[in-house]
């Protein structure tokens, strides 16, 4: 049996191409995710940092508040320090893992960026792979950031702080250097981070045409192909009226348009989208997709 | 109409109900799997296979880019519901306890062999090295750590610190104990992760640790407190030692598994070592935990020195039976 790794791994000798990887479920269907982008990692980790930081400001104040309320007793302050130690311990080794081994399978700041946490063989996410691709973490960002900041004076702190940035630069710009944008912790834990939005069905254009009698001739629907109308699709959806008022102009233009020219601009689009969807999906049926305009029937 | 002479309208139409049923259950089910009726469990496989069905239509049907997207991204987060961990909190919890720790560290016992070995070996020789000449403890001991506690000291004084709250009196017990355990917890994960560059920070760090070990029995003993110093030490350093000794053997294993892998790709080995180190990681810091109460609580509280011995025999001896002791390795 090939190793659900290697499965994943297209052949080396193709070019590396770039976008989703292939991703199959056991019932066969391609789910085509994609790995998260370097950016939108960062932006997860640190929003996910600036919890913890805000977390452990307010565990502070509340245990001062009780060590200060509970001054008389004699476990008081000792009691709050234990409530902080703990406290940061487990938040900066916990969070992670707690989140990740939730039904989520993200941190909130990989939830608010729209990311999520797979094994990469498709299968399972297990509670291991998740500590281990975490525990890797200290070694990435903790160890060198507690380098930078371990007191010290003269040419010794400052080499040792130079190699904490030399080290954690290197593992901080791993995810760059390989396709998945793995970073350490994932390699040794099997896992990858992907995109995982959560998107909601937009509605049907072809059911909003105002205008039906419109009719295009086959050669003005034969003008574009797959691409330009998912580009029109977009157009529609946003529904910004300048765009729309160019692009309309632009089709106009291109297919010749000498029908009726007070229709409105949203009007004609969406009718000519309708047809455009007809003719290029009668022809997909047939077994032609026609990719974009240049695409030559 | 011509919406419905477009087949992929037509098909939107008719699936559209399934998929918002599918989402609306996905929402509920991940706000808590418990949430969900059984039957509606029931239901949840057969509107994600239908979901996927969709998708593979519509690929193939329909260019409405933001119906495709949309299928992507419902089925994904069904796929994830749908073979996600399943098993309960508590369950998984007893399993770990009762077969997968202990089978971890059994399967990692060599590395635990050798990560003892390297330690002892750096411990027996600092204690050569600062018995012949106490300068070395200085350099084998930071002063932190060391906290008055060098050559330079008195022999009361370091009797006191054996007997007395050494850490100084105005901290308590339990302060002690959860700094220990966080510093000591901090220190294996480091030793852990640290194996994946080739074992070889790993062995640095086990040997340090075992050196600083030795230069403070050979120091304590040159002054013939050598037997207390070590009921003293050991009393918790039985549990923390084996913790941070198979700490570092699970780091080992993972940077033998990098460095040797054998007929597997080096990337699939090393995440089978990462996999089954941070399994015995998790079981590491529950160690810890129990070294730093011994620590923190038990050494101030037992002064006598063959209590102390007792105390640290047996931890070692349940350590040991709890990991090594024959038992079938899986229920039938």
């Amino acid at each position: 049996m090939r190793s659900p790794i290697a499965a994943l791994r297209a052949p080396r000798s193709t070019p590396a191409p770039t976008g989703p990887r292939p991703f199959v479920t056991p019932e066969g269907v391609d789910l085509r995710l994609a790995a998260a982008a370097y950016a939108d990692r960062l932006s997860a980790f640190v929003l996910d940092a600036l919890i913890i930081v805000g977390v452990l400001i307010g565990f502070t104040i509340l245990a001062f508040v009780a060590a200060w309320g509970f001054r008389n007793v004699t476990i008081g302050a000792d009691g709050a320090f234990i409530i902080w130690l703990l406290g940061a311990f487990l938040l900066r080794n916990g969070y992670f893992i707690a989140f990740e081994v939730g039904p989520h399978a993200a941190t909130p700041g990989k939830r608010l960026v729209g990311l999520r946490v797979i094994a990469r063989d498709g299968g399972r996410l297990t509670a291991d792979a998740v500590v281990a691709r975490n525990v890797m973490r200290e070694l990435e960002i903790f160890l060198p950031a507690s380098f930078l900041l371990a007191r010290g004076q003269g040419v010794d702190a400052g080499l040792i702080g130079l190699g904490g940035v030399v080290w954690s630069g290197v593992f901080v710009l791993f995810p760059l250097f390989n396709r998945d944008r793995l970073r350490l912790g994932d390699v040794a834990a099997g896992t990858m981070v992907v995109k995982a939005p959560k998107v909601t069905l937009p509605p049907e254009l072809v059911a909003e045409r105002a205008v039906d009698d419109l009719v295009f001739s086959e050669a003005q629907v034969d003008a574009y192909g797959i691409k330009e109308l998912q580009v029109l699709e977009q157009v529609l959806r946003r529904g910004d009226r300048r765009t729309m008022a160019d692009v309309a102009r632009r089709i106009r233009v291109k297919i010749a348009w000498d029908g009726p020219t007070d229709i409105p601009d949203r009007s004609f689009l969406s009718a000519y989208y309708a047809a455009l969807r007809a003719r290029l999906e009668a022809r997909a049926l047939f077994g032609h997709r026609r990719q974009d305009k240049f695409d030559r029937p | 109409m011509a919406e419905l002479q477009l087949k992929s309208a037509r098909f939107r139409a008719e699936r559209e109900a399934e998929w918002r049923r599918l989402e609306s259950l996905l929402a509920k089910g991940q706000a808590g799997a418990g949430r969900l009726r059984p039957d509606e469990l029931l239901e949840m496989p057969l509107l994600y296979r239908q979901a996927l069905s969709s998708l593979s239509v519509a690929r193939s049907i329909s260019l409405d880019r933001g119906l495709v997207q949309y299928l992507e991204s419902l089925c994904a987060r069904a796929y994830f519901f749908v073979y996600g961990p399943r098993t309960r909190a508590l369950e998984r919890l007893t399993r770990f306890f009762a077969r997968d720790w202990p089978q971890a560290v059994r399967s990692l016992w060599r590395e635990t062999l050798a990560g003892g070995l390297i330690g002892a070996v750096a411990g027996a020789s600092a204690y050569v090295l600062v018995r012949q000449d106490p300068d070395w403890f200085y350099g084998l001991v930071p002063g932190a750590l060391a906290s008055g506690r060098d050559p330079a000291a008195s022999t009361a004084f370091l009797r006191q610190t054996l007997y007395g709250g050494g850490h100084g009196a105005h901290q308590g017990l339990d302060l002690l104990a959860t700094f220990l355990f966080t510093h000591n917890a901090q220190l294996a994960l480091f030793a852990f992760a640290l194996g994946f560059a080739l074992c070889l920070p790993t062995a640095g760090l086990l040997a340090y640790n075992g050196a600083t070990l030795g230069a403070f029995v050979a120091l304590f003993a040159a002054r013939g407190l050598g037997f207390q110093a070590v009921g003293w030490l050991m009393i918790h350093g039985v549990t923390e030692l084996f913790a941070v000794t198979l700490a570092g053997s699970a780091g080992l294993s993972v940077g033998w598994a990098v460095c040797f892998p054998g007929e597997r790709s080096r990337l699939d080995a090393a995440v089978q070592a990462g996999r089954r180190g941070a399994l015995v990681m998790i079981g590491v810091v529950v160690m810890l935990f129990a070294a730093a109460l011994l620590e923190g609580f038990a050494r101030q509280l037992v002064q006598a020195d063959l209590g102390r011995y007792a105390i640290a025999a047996a931890s070692g001896l349940a350590w040991a039976a709890y990991f090594y002791w024959p038992r079938r390795s899986r229920p039938a």
